[in-house]
């Protein structure tokens, strides 16, 4: 017997990159992972009891496919302040966390043999995503001396004019990078001349440090060809009641309506109901978040520059990319978890021009960062 | 925020907080930090720099407990005057004048609930203002100055995620 085939597209996709280090970290006692990706608040308890009054009211039916018509106006709402006007009823989709949203877009938009230009270093599903959907991508190389900012040259550079769409995510996972307006209205006019649909992963947008966040799909010109995709993971702390939304042209939005109406239904029930409160009156907590964060951010590159480690000043998410002390980050990041327990995620997993760099994530209580600080110096010596 | 206001906020979650993690968290100079601290202090808006103490897992507990009292104002004696006397008295913690139902609300402390109820009938009953006082003692604390007195959340997170 021969057994089930794994299909090929499956096959041609590796394990995650930091699957293996992933599984070093977990086998070892008192690590102090500055690995992690996700927030080390829970969610604001207001969103919280929203969550139980609902399940205690017997709300646990399906919804609307695009999600209930209520979150879908506070997510109009909320938006605005990026200086974005999105239609509850056609041009906005609530999905099972932003990673959905992602997939039914490429399953919406691409067809096989299409390319999709992916800004590197980046996070590490929307390779997978190209894949699966049967796109071909091509990987896009922002560069450490423009402090990971996407720029026209390398687009052009990597040859994405010919592309047919192109992902980026700012604030950016892995590096902590933001860009203005003017930074994005460059690449803007990059994607208009060329014809490309931008895909636009604003899931850390709230977790802004240094002015305000802007929206690639509020520079003129470019709301009708871009799908913006943000949730409530990060800012709220919600990351495993798995929600997100999308917002889009409402052909576009349409079209992964359909693929979603099929394989997810609706985004789960429950979780809508936190964020229809978290919408509504948890920008306290979102702030008090955001002011931690942003105090960990200056510490931790406070510290750096005192230990003499290079890092740009990364102004957005909870990342910061410095520079490994070493030519060989994998094996930088390998020997600080084996002889110190601090955890960092080598640079290299998140695209060829991470390598060289490690990401330090500081979604980590001070204490714990002020330990691993000092061990990471104790290393060094 | 303003590096006061930075500061007050910062010290209100660990007064312990060193003068260069200070600076690192406001990226701020030390210099300006200390200057900063000083002049809060001699402002008189810094007046102390405590411990939070969850008494249930101390060696020994002492009695507390929360007053209300009523008091009579006459012409001669304003509140300013009544909390005076009674700020004066080393088992009162705190003393706030309030609104609602009564006038000043005490936070008493001292070794026994005997010594609490002298405390209240032999000291703070016979101040000629006082027209009424309801003791309520503690009798579990949950959570002091924003710091919550449970084991913490286990961080369950995943040690690596992308």
């Amino acid at each position: 017997m021969t057994g089930p085939s794994i299909a090929e597209r499956v096959r041609q996709v590796p394990p995650s990159g930091i699957r293996r280090f992933f599984e070093l970290a977990e086998e070892m006692d008192d690590v102090i992972s500055l690995g992690v990706g996700e927030p080390d608040f829970t969610a604001p308890s207001r969103a919280r009891e929203a969550a139980i009054a609902s399940i205690e009211q017997g709300r646990t039916s399906y919804t609307a496919n695009r999600g209930k018509r209520e979150l879908r106006e506070a997510i109009s709402d909320h938006i605005e302040k990026w200086e974005l006007t999105y239609d509850p009823a056609d041009e906005i989709l609530v999905t099972a966390g932003a990673s959905e949203a992602l997939d039914l877009t490429f399953r919406a938009l691409v067809d096989p043999g299409d390319v999709v230009a992916i800004a590197q270093p980046s996070y590490v599903s929307y390779v997978p995503g190209v894949v699966f959907a049967g796109g071909t991508v091509l990987p896009v190389q922002t560069r450490a001396e423009d402090e990971f900012v996407l720029t026209p040259e390398v687009l052009e550079e990597a040859g994405a004019a010919d592309a047919d769409l192109l992902v980026l995510c700012y604030p950016n996972n892995p590096t902590g990078a933001t860009m203005t307006h003017e930074e994005l209205a460059r690449v803007a006019a990059f994607a208009r001349e060329h014809d490309l649909t931008v895909l636009s992963d604003e899931i850390y947008a709230d977790l802004t440090y240094v002015g305000e966040h802007t929206s690639i799909a509020s520079v003129e010109g470019m709301k009708e060809r871009t799908v913006v995709y943000n949730g409530f993971s990060k800012a709220y702390a919600m990351t495993g009641l798995r929600l997100g939304y999308a917002l889009g042209p409402s052909e576009v939005i349409d079209a992964m309506n359909r693929v979603h109406q099929y394989t997810m239904l609706s985004a789960p029930t429950t979780p809508q109901y936190a964020a229809i409160e978290a919408l509504r009156s948890c920008d306290d907590s979102v702030e008090r978040m955001r002011t931690q964060y942003d105090r960990r951010r200056k510490f931790v590159l406070s510290r750096f520059s005192e230990m003499g480690i290079d890092c740009f000043e990364a102004t957005g998410a909870f990342y910061v990319f410095p520079e490994c002390p070493w030519n060989d980050a994998d094996a930088f990041a390998e020997a600080l978890l084996e002889e110190q327990k601090v955890a960092m995620v080598p640079g290299s997993a998140f695209g060829e021009s991470g390598s060289g760099h490690l990401r330090v994530s500081y979604a980590t209580g001070l204490d714990d960062l002020r330990t691993a600080m000092d061990r990471l110096e104790q290393f060094l010596q | 925020m303003d590096a006061r206001a930075e500061l007050l906020d910062l010290l209100r979650e660990n007064a312990r907080y060193s003068v260069s993690d200070l600076a690192r968290l406001t990226d701020r100079d030390e210099s300006e930090i200390e200057e900063t601290i000083a002049a809060l202090e001699q402002a008189g808006v810094l007046r102390g720099y405590q411990a939070v103490v969850d008494w249930s897992q101390a060696e020994s507990e002492p009695v507390r407990a929360t007053v209300e009292l009523n008091v009579a104002l006459d012409r001669e004696t304003g509140y300013d005057d009544i909390a005076e006397r009674i700020v004066e008295f080393d088992e009162v913690r705190s003393l706030r004048l309030v609104s609602g139902d009564f006038d000043f609300a005490l936070d008493v402390e001292a070794d026994s609930m005997g010594a609490v109820s002298r405390f209240i009938s032999e000291q703070v009953a016979p101040v000629p203002a006082v027209t009424q006082t309801v003791t309520h003692y503690v009798m579990e604390s949950y959570k002091e100055n924003g710091i919550e007195f449970d084991d913490g959340h286990d961080d369950d997170r995943l040690s690596v995620t992308p």
